[in-house]
């Protein structure tokens, strides 16, 4: 009786917390609503001794997809007032369709059977209460051993999927300062780097200073600046032909 | 069959599915502009799927009902990664995330 309690609250807050995503009008809201759903749906799948999914449920789902809603919708700032415009006008569409979707899946229920000849599963009882294995521990043994071709598939997908959010969304920003790879590969040791070799008791200012090479990156030194010394005075030429013309 | 399982019976894990499905489906006919919602809806139905299939592995005492929903959840999670990730740019494109503009993508 108590099992049957428990059940009945997480699945009257499942399913008042799902027409609550759709009908709130606020969408933060509707997230909020779904991962309190989530977390009930994480308690029917406990009661349906599924251990180990009712934890991925809430570390996966709550923990990652709902905050990613979440994220997004408070990301982009949308007019919601005007979302909703279209709410009465398809309300009745929809009620429609989903009257008889449930009502078809009333009758389905109500003459449906389960085949007497059940196959054998092929997890033979695997997982099960009281037997060998932990519900955990039975799922991966099936996973890595029956189900591994799909499991690395479901990697690729996640893989995809990953690369194909990263493509969509990174955008390159006009002022960055990005390395350019050829001139990187470019660079010698000569044109970076300068050994001296300095007598004791002598400083490495007089050589040009050890913090960046003379002549600088490039050629790019500021004449001046520490380490590179000063440009070289322009000659005097007018001053010398006077002096020439003295004597 | 655990024993808690037995005790509630297969008929309310499927009907609690069924109300799921039938909300999710109801959602995308309701909120038509809200693409968010709608992907929302679509997690509902997602969701409505994995109750069904982890009452059903728990009635007939087969895991791969279980290892089903890990794979549903994996597509799940991708879908709204992807589908996430082109309304981020939709929205930065138009400013809106208006379901009826998308039909002006057409070329």
């Amino acid at each position: 009786m108590m099992i049957q309690l428990v059940f009945y609250v997480f699945a009257a807050v499942l399913i008042a917390s799902s027409a609550m995503v759709i009908f709130a009008k606020n969408p933060v809201h509707s997230v909020l609503f779904l991962i309190l759903g989530f977390f009930n749906a994480a308690g029917l799948f406990l009661l349906a001794g599924a251990e180990f999914l009712a934890m991925i449920l809430v570390i996966v789902y709550v923990g990652a997809v709902a905050v990613l809603f979440l994220f997004v919708v408070m990301m982009l700032d949308i007019d919601f007032a005007r979302m909703r415009e279209g709410l009465q006008r398809y309300a009745p569409l929809g009620a429609a369709v989903g009257g008889v979707l449930f009502a078809e899946l009333a009758m389905a229920a109500a003459h449906w059977a389960s085949s007497p000849v059940m196959p054998e599963p092929i997890t033979g009882g695997l997982g099960q209460p009281g037997g060998p294995m932990t519900n955990t521990a039975a799922l991966g043994t099936l996973l890595y051993t029956h189900y591994i071709l799909l499991f690395q598939a479901c990697g690729l997908v996640l893989l995809v999927a990953m690369i194909g959010a990263i493509t969509l969304t990174l955008r390159e920003k006009p002022t960055g300062r990005r390395q350019v790879i050829g001139k990187q590969h470019e660079r010698m040791r000569a044109d970076t780097l300068e050994m001296l070799t300095l007598p004791l008791g002598f400083g490495t200012d007089a050589n040009g200073g050890f913090l960046r090479p003379a002549k600088g990156y490039y050629d790019t030194a500021v004449p001046g600046s520490y380490g590179v010394p000063a440009a070289p005075e322009p000659p005097r030429e007018e001053v010398r032909k006077v002096d020439g013309d003295a004597p | 069959m655990n024993d808690a399982f037995a005790q509630i019976g297969l008929g309310p894990f499927l009907t609690v599915g069924a109300a799921l499905l039938v909300l999710g489906v109801f959602g995308i006919f309701l909120n038509r502009k809200n693409i968010i919602i709608i992907m929302m809806s679509m997690e509902l139905i997602l969701l409505a799927a994995n109750i069904n299939l982890v009452a059903f592995s728990a009635a007939l005492g087969d895991l791969s009902g279980q290892v089903l929903t890990v794979f549903v959840l994996t597509i799940a999670a991708a879908e709204a990664a992807i589908g996430l990730a082109i309304l981020t740019v939709y929205f930065r494109n138009r400013g809106s995330i208006q379901v009826e503009d998308v039909a002006l993508m057409k070329g």
